[in-house]
């Protein structure tokens, strides 16, 4: 299972307190709105992920779950 | 759009939806869930996809519906794409027929209320709507049909912002998909009025009528609307699967070779005329060429008029239409219209606005909550690959078409700007 960063461009505003909080995963577009990598959050980043998500001020971010695709009848 | 003229085209072998010579039994009433799952399984089995744009599988689409409790059904009619008056033509012509299949969707997600959809303009889709319920009185059981008149926005007609406006918000998207929660906050099937049209010819006769006509991968007929230069423009029924040059003879034909076309409508791809015009009209064939169906329009850019003026005017356009909620929608549509007219105008200023173009492209492609800037970048970047040599020789001062009259329709919406 794998957790991304994701971002409602609806609410988000481009306050861009995201991309200082976690500039590994997020930056700012020429007008201030984030740019979200799809790539995993690494384990050594979940806390950073977890302060942008609480500290943005539209709620515009969340931490999605992904599981893995699971290979159906693959038991040898 | 002021009427346009519908033709009874030679190409499909049997005329369905535009056919003044269908005769229409009765529909099944479909109260049991074994009758039920049946029909779906036809519909299924005939292939029938959604012809508002998506392509998406109808039968999944009524099964997903189906799960949630006390659904609706919208028929979408709005038809917002500018270069597109098939849904009118179709609404104009046979509301009957229209209704005939939201009501059998209905019967089959067990919804009890059916919303009729067009753009408020549309005076005339209206009124056959107003009389078409009217006529049919009490024959469809428990089931409320609801006429409602939407804003005339390109993007009105989105599903999540046609929902948006039936909740009685503005006709913009949101994040909450339909099928899930919609109408009233319940589970939503929102469908072309094309779309449903199908539903109810093959739940009167059958997935191995449907699939008579079209290719084995996309089967049926389908609505087009064909402009520019040809001889004939307007809507008319074609099989799938018919080529380019074949559609265009139904049309009246061309005068010479063109030198594109703008398949899909405005969310659509510019391709070269000579590497499309013998290709079939499918999703599967277009494929290659970077398009696809789309909003099932064809535009002919004759060879004296200029792509890159015609694509500006759009984009100018399509930044007009953002519902403003995505900033890099609402700030970069009216960035890439700008760096466009700038392409357009030439001059020393030209290469720096294609390197400008460059960078904005990847910037707002996928980053909306809907659809719209990616359908414009799309349209941006098949406009820079297929008007290349054009480009050139605005860098150099010339076109070859600065005189032309305009080919892409663009409404004027300076009277309409609301979204309520």
């Amino acid at each position: 299972m794998s957790k991304h960063i994701r971002v409602d461009p609806i609410l988000c505003d481009g306050f861009g307190q995201c991309a200082e909080l976690l500039p590994e995963l997020i930056e700012l577009d020429e007008w201030g709105y984030p740019i979200v990598s799809d790539a995993p959050i690494p384990a050594s980043l979940e806390a950073h992920a977890r302060r942008a998500v609480v500290l943005c001020p539209r709620l515009a971010l969340a931490v999605e779950r992904r599981r893995a695709p699971q290979l159906i009848g693959a038991r040898r | 759009m002021s009427a346009v003229a519908v033709r009874e085209t030679r190409l499909a072998a049997e005329p369905r939806l535009l056919s003044s010579s269908r005769s229409d039994g009765p529909l099944p009433t479909l109260s049991s869930a074994f009758a039920r799952e049946q029909l779906l399984a036809e519909i299924e089995a005939s292939g029938l996809t959604g012809r508002g744009g998506a392509g998406f599988p109808t039968a999944t689409k009524l099964r997903a519906v189906a799960r949630g409790s006390a659904p609706v059904v919208v028929a979408n009619g709005t038809e917002g794409e500018p270069a597109s008056s098939k849904d009118k033509a179709l609404l104009a012509a046979d509301p009957q027929l229209v209704i005939d299949g939201a009501v059998t969707a209905a019967r089959l997600v067990g919804a009890e209320e059916v919303f009729l959809t067009a753009g408020r303009a549309d005076g005339r889709v209206l009124a056959a709507l107003e009389l078409a319920v009217a006529d049919r009185r009490d024959r469809d059981g428990g089931i409320a049909l609801r006429i409602v008149a939407a804003p005339d926005r390109f993007v009105a007609g989105e599903e999540s912002a046609l929902v948006n406006f039936l909740n009685g918000g503005p006709a913009k998207p949101t994040v909450d998909r339909p099928f899930e929660r919609g109408v009233h906050d319940r589970a939503t099937l929102v469908q072309n009025v094309e779309t449903l049209a199908n539903v109810a010819l093959i739940a009167r006769h059958g997935a191995d009528w449907f699939r008579r006509l079209g290719t084995a991968q996309e089967p049926g007929s389908a609505l087009v609307t064909v402009l520019g230069a040809v001889r004939a423009p307007g809507v008319g029924e074609i099989e799938l699967g018919t080529t380019l040059r074949e559609v265009l003879t139904g049309f009246g034909g061309m005068a010479a070779m063109p030198q594109a076309f703008l398949v899909g409508g405005y969310f659509g791809t510019w391709v070269a005329a000579r590497d499309a015009v013998d290709l079939p009209f499918t999703n599967e064939s277009l494929r290659p060429l970077g398009a696809s169906l789309g909003a099932r329009t064809l535009i002919v850019l004759p060879q004296d008029a200029c792509g890159l003026a015609e694509t500006a005017r759009v984009v100018r356009y399509l930044a007009r239409e953002s519902a403003g909620q995505c900033g890099s929608c609402f700030f970069g549509l009216p960035a890439i219209a700008t760096a466009f007219e700038t392409l357009v105008s030439g001059g020393t200023d030209a290469p720096k606005a294609l390197e400008r173009l460059a960078r904005l492209v990847p910037q707002v492609e996928g980053r909306g909550a809907c659809a719209h800037p990616t359908g414009a970048t799309r349209l941006v970047a098949s406009a820079l690959r297929v008007f290349a040599q054009e480009i050139d020789r605005h860098r150099a001062g010339s076109c070859c078409g600065p005189h032309h009259p305009p080919v892409l329709p663009i409404p004027d919406t300076d009277h309409d700007h609301e979204w309520s």
